[in-house]
C-alpha cells in the first residue's frame, strides 16, 4: 500500500511539474513582439553588439565636442608645416618627405595626421558621422520605396506587378557595386534636380536605389499570400479604398519584415558608401567619410599604415556590429526567416 | 512546362532589352559635353567637330544612336572614345586574370561555405554554432578594398611572403600566377563565405523539419547518411544557384574592388579605370553584358528548377 501512495504522489507531481513548466514557457497571452523580445534579450551577443553600435553613434554625433574641446582641430585644418608637441619635445605633424605623423596618443593627433596634416581623430568622428548619415538615409529611401513598390505588385497583381517586376529585375541584374559606380559618376556630374553633386544625398540616393529590388521583392511576395486572408477580404467588403487597404492593413503586417530588412540595408548601405567613396564616386572631399579616408590612406602605405588602419576598423566593427545585431533580430522575430541580401 | 519556358524566355528578352535601353539613356545622361569635342581634340575646327559627328552619328535622333550602339557592340566594334580601343578587345585582355580570380575564389568560396554551414546547422544552437555566426558576420562586415590592403601590408609588405600586386599569366609561370592570386582569392572569397554559410544553415535547418527527412530517419538509417544524402543534397540547390549568379557577376567586372586593390587589370578593373576617365564606351559595354549574363542564368536557373519541381510551373 504505501509503494503504491507513494507513487501516485509521484505520478500527480510529476504530472505538475509538467504543466509548470509547460506554463513558465509559455505564458498565456503574449504577442509575437513581446515574444521576439523574450527571444531578443536572451541572445547576448546580439545585445553586446547592439549596444556597441549605438555606443558608435553616440560617439560619431559628439564630433564637434571632440573637435573643439579636445582636439581643438576642425576635420578641415590642415598644417602640413607645423608641429605638435609630443612629450615634451616638438615633431613634424607631416615629415619634409611627406609622411604624416602616427598615432601621438595625446588629444592633438590622437590617431595622427593625414598627409594634409589633418587630424585623423577627428576626421575619423566627422567621417563616421557622414558615412552613418549617407547609410541612414539611403536605408529610409530603399525602405520607402520597396514597400510602395512591393506593396503595390502584390496587391494589384496583373499588369502592375508585371510592370513593377521587371523593374526590380533590371535593378536587380546589375552588380551592386557597378551599378552604384554608374549612377555616382552620372549624378556627381549631373545632379539630379535638388539633388547637387558634392552633396551627401547623391551617394545616399544611389545606395537608396541600388538595394530596391532586394527589399521589394519578398514583400511583394508576403503581400501576395496576405491579400487572399480573410482580413483583406473583410476590408474590400466594407468598401475601404485601395491606399487605405493597402497601408492600413497590410502595412502593420509587414512590421516584423521591415524590422528585419532595416539592419540589413543599413550594414549594406554602409558598406557600399565606402566602396563608393574608395572609388572616387561617393562622399566628396574634404567632406569626410571612412571609405574616402582609407583611399587617402592608401596614398601613404606602407609609411603611414595606421590611417588605412584606423578607419578600416571603424568600419569593419560598426557594419559588424550591426550585422550582428540584425541577424539576433531576425531569429527573434521569425526563426524560420529567409531573409538575405547578395553582394 | 513548354509554356513556362516560353514565358519565361520572352520576361528574359523584355528584361534585357529594358537592361539595354536604360543602360544606354543612363551613360548618354553623363554630359561630359559632346563626345564629338572629345574626339576631335582642343584645336578643332566646327567643321571638324561637325565631321565627328556625322561620322559617329551624334546628330541622329537618340533611338538610332541606341541602335547603332547595340550594332557596334555586337559586331565588336565598339570603340573608346577617349582612348581610341577596341573596348571588346580590352574585355579580351582582362579576362584571363577576370577568370583565374573568378573560378578560384568560386570554388574556395563554395567548399569553404558549405563545410561551415554544414557544421553550423548540425550544432544549431550550440556552442560552435555561435562562434561560427560572429565569425561569418564578420566575413560579410570586411570590404574588400580593405581587407586587400590589410594583406597585402601584413603579408605583402611586412612578411614579404607574397607579392605586392599585379597579375601573372597562368601560361607564363604557373608558380608566379598562383602566388599572385592566393590574397585575391582570400580576399574575394571571405564576404561570400560569410554570406552562403548563413544561407547554406538556414537551408539546412528548414530542410531538417520536412517529411521525406523523418521518412529517412524512419526506415532507419544513420544520422549521417541522412545529413549527407537526403538533407544536405536538398539544402544545396539553392546555393548552387546562387553560386552560378554570384560567378557571372564577378566574371562581368563586379569584382572590382577586389580587383583594383590588386591592380589585377581584369574587366572589373576595366570597369574602374574607365569610370574615373568618365570613358562611356567601356563601361557601358561591361554593366550591360554583365546585366545580361545575370538575367540569362537566372532564367537557366529557373527553367531548370521548373524541371526538377513541377510544382514551380504553375506560379
Amino acid at each position: 500500500m504505501a509503494t503504491t501512495s507513494a507513487s501516485g504522489t509521484e505520478f500527480s507531481e510529476g504530472l505538475n511539474a509538467g504543466f509548470e513548466t509547460g506554463g513558465g514557457e509559455l505564458p498565456p497571452g503574449l504577442g509575437p513582439w513581446r515574444l521576439a523580445w523574450r527571444r531578443l534579450r536572451r541572445n547576448k551577443v546580439a545585445l553586446f553588439f547592439g549596444g556597441l553600435f549605438l555606443l558608435i553613434v553616440v560617439v560619431c554625433l559628439l564630433a564637434p565636442v571632440y573637435s573643439q574641446d579636445v582636439a581643438h582641430l576642425g576635420p578641415n585644418t590642415g598644417n602640413i608645416t607645423g608641429t605638435v608637441n609630443v612629450g615634451g619635445h616638438a615633431q613634424n605633424i607631416v615629415s619634409l618627405t611627406g609622411i604624416p605623423i602616427g598615432p601621438t596618443w595625446h588629444s592633438q593627433y590622437f590617431f595622427g595626421a593625414d598627409t594634409n596634416g589633418r587630424d585623423t581623430a577627428v576626421r575619423l568622428l566627422y567621417g563616421g558621422r557622414n558615412s552613418l548619415e549617407v547609410g541612414a538615409i539611403a536605408t529610409v529611401l530603399t525602405m520607402v520605396l520597396a514597400l510602395i513598390l512591393g506593396v503595390a505588385a502584390g496587391y494589384f497583381r496583373g499588369l502592375a506587378d508585371g510592370l513593377i517586376s521587371r523593374g526590380l529585375d533590371v535593378i536587380w541584374a546589375y552588380p551592386a557595386v557597378l551599378l552604384g559606380i554608374t549612377l555616382g559618376t552620372v549624378i556627381a556630374v549631373n545632379g539630379i534636380g535638388p539633388i547637387q553633386a558634392n552633396n551627401l544625398l547623391v551617394p545616399a540616393f544611389v545606395i537608396g536605389i541600388v538595394y530596391i529590388p532586394y527589399v521589394a521583392k519578398p514583400v511583394r511576395a508576403q503581400v501576395l499570400t496576405l491579400r487572399e486572408r480573410e482580413f483583406i477580404d473583410a476590408a474590400r467588403q466594407q468598401g475601404l479604398s485601395h491606399a487605405h487597404i493597402m497601408f492600413g492593413e497590410l502595412l502593420p503586417n509587414l512590421a516584423s519584415t521591415i524590422i528585419v530588412f532595416v539592419p540589413l540595408i543599413l550594414a549594406n548601405a554602409i558598406l557600399l558608401e565606402a566602396a563608393l567613396s574608395y572609388l572616387g564616386v561617393g562622399v566628396e572631399p574634404p567632406a569626410p567619410s571612412w571609405g574616402n579616408m582609407i583611399t587617402t590612406g592608401l596614398s601613404t602605405i606602407p609609411a603611414a599604415f595606421s590611417n588605412v588602419l584606423v578607419p578600416g576598423i571603424m568600419l569593419v566593427l560598426t557594419v559588424m556590429s550591426i550585422n550582428i545585431f540584425g541577424d539576433g533580430l531576425r531569429d527573434a522575430f521569425d526563426p524560420r526567416a529567409k531573409v538575405r541580401i547578395a553582394h | 512546362m513548354t509554356r513556362f519556358v516560353i514565358r519565361r524566355i520572352l520576361a528574359m528578352l523584355v528584361v534585357m532589352i529594358v537592361i539595354s535601353i536604360v543602360t544606354f539613356l543612363l551613360f548618354e545622361a553623363i554630359p561630359n559635353g559632346n563626345p564629338a569635342f572629345r574626339l576631335a581634340g582642343r584645336t578643332a575646327t566646327a567643321a571638324e567637330i561637325h565631321q565627328i559627328e556625322v561620322k559617329y552619328g551624334f546628330d541622329k535622333p537618340i533611338f538610332v544612336q541606341y541602335a547603332r550602339t547595340m550594332k557596334n557592340i555586337f559586331t565588336g566594334q565598339a570603340y573608346s572614345y577617349t582612348q581610341g580601343f577596341n573596348v571588346l578587345d580590352e574585355i579580351r585582355a582582362g579576362a584571363p586574370a577576370t577568370l583565374s580570380l573568378a573560378l578560384g575564389a568560386g570554388f574556395i568560396w563554395l567548399f569553404i561555405s558549405v563545410v561551415i554551414g554544414t557544421v553550423a546547422a548540425v550544432r544549431a544552437g550550440k556552442y560552435t554554432d555561435r562562434v561560427l555566426t560572429v565569425l561569418a558576420m564578420a566575413g560579410v562586415s570586411f570590404p574588400p578594398f580593405f581587407l586587400g590592403a590589410v594583406l597585402l601590408y601584413f603579408l605583402g609588405y611586412k612578411a614579404g611572403i607574397f607579392p605586392l600586386e599585379g597579375y601573372v599569366k597562368l601560361t607564363q609561370n604557373p608558380v608566379q600566377w598562383f602566388m599572385h592570386l592566393v590574397l585575391p582569392w582570400v580576399t574575394l572569397s571571405v564576404l561570400f563565405i560569410g554570406f552562403y554559410s548563413r544561407v547554406l544553415r538556414s537551408n539546412i535547418l528548414d530542410t531538417a523539419n520536412e517529411d521525406f527527412v523523418r521518412a529517412a530517419r524512419a526506415k532507419g538509417l544513420s544520422e549521417r547518411q541522412v545529413l549527407l544524402r537526403h538533407i544536405l543534397r536538398n539544402s544545396l540547390l539553392p546555393i548552387i544557384s546562387l553560386w552560378g549568379l554570384d560567378l557571372a557577376q564577378v566574371i562581368g567586372g563586379g569584382a572590382i574592388l577586389t580587383e583594383s586593390v590588386y591592380n589585377l587589370h581584369g574587366i572589373g578593373q576595366l570597369a574602374a579605370d574607365s569610370i574615373g576617365r568618365l570613358d562611356i564606351v567601356p563601361i557601358l559595354v561591361i554593366v550591360m553584358l554583365t546585366a545580361f549574363a545575370v538575367v540569362v542564368l537566372a532564367a537557366v536557373i529557373d527553367i531548370l528548377y521548373a524541371y526538377l519541381d513541377p510544382r514551380i510551373r504553375l506560379v
